[in-house]
């Protein structure tokens, strides 16, 4: 085989991995905007907190050091422990709840019967919030995160390929991983919704408010529930990515990310989101590969957006989305 | 007792059609233009025009152009950011390639260039609306953006990737370069920022602007009853992309003399734009100013307060500014969705009656 298609699988098998995780992002984002219509621009904000305050946690830093080292004029960092990455994903899952109670009794209950791009804008001044609240507990430098999984060349991928091909395929273990987590995330997300109680009540909310409310369904509940879902996929995107390159600032840059991912398969689809984010991450990736090299690279910028939005023009409802309907 | 029409009377449809039909608005707003023509220029210092004057000017007009779309038009976009960075760079193709003009009407060319391509960027808005325009005009940010750090062209193949913004003066004085005054950029700035709003203000009380209006209403009813839904979309992006074109093409050559492209007219400057409007109000050409006003003052205050006044490290500062900012813009969405605007008009309102309220 020519060495151009094998590179060019190899970029596409990285870039279903990719693709793999940005869906992971874009499904925190379709679950909140079923449940309550709010579209969550602090979803990324939410995946960077939450690996903050996972290394935090496993780290034993004392939140708020800097402030209180500031006011005080005392010089504390650390508690001093480590604790094992399970305790560490507990008691950060216990923190996405406090929050998303937060969220939810501070400013969406207030915010009931906005307009929706005004819910949009309070979320994005949620992501200020929350991204300046998260520098201020746990410092703004890079952090390592390292839950165990492992990392590196796949080298069982790596010799089959070899033998077949002669050329052996570049597959990072954690990409598996991560896909391995994402299936099982989504298999157990749509279990939660088909079969047990809060999950019906979840759809109910999603499909009418007002009908869900009157048959008993108590939607602050839901609501706190479904942020509370989100703030858990968050937990995940954010090791996975954490893992990959470090607990940092461009962490919450991954919503940008799945925004394209979002409008190609439409906000309100679970597989919608699945599969768009598989064409974003392969698309974007081959697309570097192909063309990249010849108008000067770092086309991946850009192009999820670019291409979604000629998708738009043809399908103004994204590939999965409701049907728009427009009534005077 | 003051502010209120009783005894303004109108002879003439003129009178009755002016920008400012009360009269107390009409001497308010001579007094302001002659403080900032006449009074400012003696006292500015460097300090002032750069850390607050300059940048609210500026951000004021990007922040009515921004308006015009979102609050007049109902278009939300999130590509200002992209469409500053056409506007600067533009600029600054014209000034080095055609030195003999006047810097005045390259900048105003700048805003021409951008307006073409914000109507390319918004010719998918006839087809995508609400959110999924928003998202898609984050297309027009990030391509621009990278368009301007990949193709040596556009910053003259320099080798730092930077553009500078050569000397070029206005009646002899230097409003751009290393050598400028500060009132001389002010003023420059000043005339730029009033004259946009004369324009925005009268586009938007006429015919164009009440069919932008009704777009954003309800936009199948506005078709109905006879506006054109292609020619309103395009002359609200046409326009609001030549505001924000201007505002871009005075950041980089009077604000900052040299820019990064990436650095500053990232999609963070979208957002900025964004809540400016969203806290000034949407839909208002005063709420503009007051936004600007307010998110330009209110970095240099907490930094005034928590690094100068406190002794806190400058980064804890910047910590707590990011959160202030996000807590207000929740706080203004909850308790005042439209804005200081809207705070002005009750206040008007009030004193109207005042002191006799009943």
């Amino acid at each position: 085989m020519p060495d151009q298609l094998l590179f060019g699988m190899e970029v596409f098998l990285n870039g279903l991995m990719a693709g793999v995780l940005y869906a992971l992002v874009a499904l925190g984002f379709v679950l909140i905007y079923k449940a309550s219509g709010i579209f969550n621009y602090a979803q990324g904000v939410m995946a960077l907190f939450a690996a903050l305050t996972l290394v935090g946690i496993m780290e034993g830093q004392v939140p708020f050091s800097h402030l209180i080292n500031a006011v005080f004029g005392t010089e504390v960092h650390h508690f001093g422990w480590h604790l094992p990455a399970v305790v560490g994903i507990v008691l950060t899952i216990v923190v996405m709840v406090g929050l998303a109670w937060a969220v939810n009794h501070l400013i969406m209950r207030h915010l009931v019967n906005q307009e929706p791009i005004i819910l949009f804008m309070a979320t994005i001044g949620l992501a200020y919030f929350m991204e300046g609240l998260g520098d201020l507990m746990w410092g703004a430098d890079i952090k390592k995160l390292d839950v165990g999984l492992p990392q590196g060349i796949n080298t069982a991928i790596d010799e089959v390929t070899f033998n077949a091909f002669g050329y052996g395929f570049f597959i990072d273990n954690l990409d598996i991983w991560a896909t391995i987590i994402a299936i099982i995330l989504v298999i157990a997300l749509m279990i939660f919704s088909q079969y047990t109680k809060q999950g019906r009540a979840l759809r109910a909310v999603a499909d009418d408010h007002q009908a869900a409310l009157s048959v008993g369904i108590s939607l602050n509940f839901i609501w706190v529930l479904v942020w509370s879902i989100a703030g858990f996929v968050a937990l995940v995107a954010g090791i996975m990515w954490g893992a990959k390159s470090g607990v940092q600032f461009s962490l919450s840059l991954i919503a940008l990310k799945a925004l394209p991912v979002l409008m190609l398969g439409g906000f309100t689809s679970i597989p919608g989101a699945i599969v768009g984010g598989l064409i974003i991450g392969v698309g974007e990736k081959l697309f570097e590969f192909a063309i990249g090299p010849m108008v000067g690279g770092a086309t991946e910028n850009w192009f999820a957006y670019v291409l979604a939005l000629i998708f738009l023009v043809f399908r103004p409802q994204g590939l999965f989305g409701e049907k728009i309907i427009e009534r005077v | 007792m003051f502010y209120r029409e009783a005894g303004d009377f109108k002879t003439s449809y003129v009178d009755d059609n002016q920008t400012f039909p009360i009269k107390f608005d009409r001497y308010r707003y001579y007094a302001v233009l002659a403080v900032a023509f006449g009074v400012v220029p003696f006292f500015i210092n460097d300090y002032w025009a750069n850390a607050v004057l300059l940048p609210f000017l500026i951000y004021a007009i990007a922040a009515i152009g921004l308006n015009i779309l979102v609050g007049y038009c109902g278009q939300v976009s999130l590509g200002t950011g992209g469409f500053m960075a056409v506007g600067a760079y533009a600029t600054y193709k014209l000034m080095t390639a055609f030195p003999d003009i006047n810097i005045f009407f390259h900048i105003i060319l700048a805003g021409g260039v951008t307006a073409i391509v914000g109507v390319l960027f918004g010719l998918p808005s006839l087809r995508i609306k609400g959110f999924y325009l928003a998202v898609a005009t984050l297309a027009a940010q990030f391509f621009l953006v990278w368009l301007f750090n990949r193709v040596p062209w556009f910053y003259n193949y320099s080798a730092s990737g930077q553009i500078n913004a050569p000397e070029r003066t206005v009646f002899g004085q230097a409003v751009t370069g290393p050598a400028t005054e500060a009132w001389a950029t002010y003023l420059f700035c000043l005339v730029f920022t009033v004259g946009c709003a004369i324009l925005a203000r009268n586009l938007t009380r006429g015919t164009v602007g009440r069919k932008w209006m009704s777009i954003r209403d309800m936009d199948i009813a506005a078709e109905i009853i006879g506006v054109n839904p292609l020619t309103a979309k395009m002359t609200a992006f046409a326009v609001s992309s030549f505001f924000i074109g201007i505002a871009g093409a005075l950041f980089f050559a009077v604000y900052l003399g040299a820019v990064e492209v990436g650095e500053v007219y990232g999609i963070n400057k979208s957002f900025l734009v964004l809540f400016m409007i969203i806290i000034g109000g949407l839909g208002s050409i005063f709420g503009s100013f007051a936004g600007a006003a307010f998110l330009v003052l209110l970095p240099v205050l907490l930094k005034n307060l928590l690094v100068g006044t406190m002794g806190w490290p400058t980064d804890l500062a910047a910590h707590f500014e990011l959160m202030i900012v996000g807590a207000l813009i929740i706080v203004f969405l909850i308790a005042e969705p439209h804005g200081l605007a809207q705070l002005w008009r009750v206040t008007k309102e009030k004193l109207r009656l005042w002191p006799f309220p009943h």
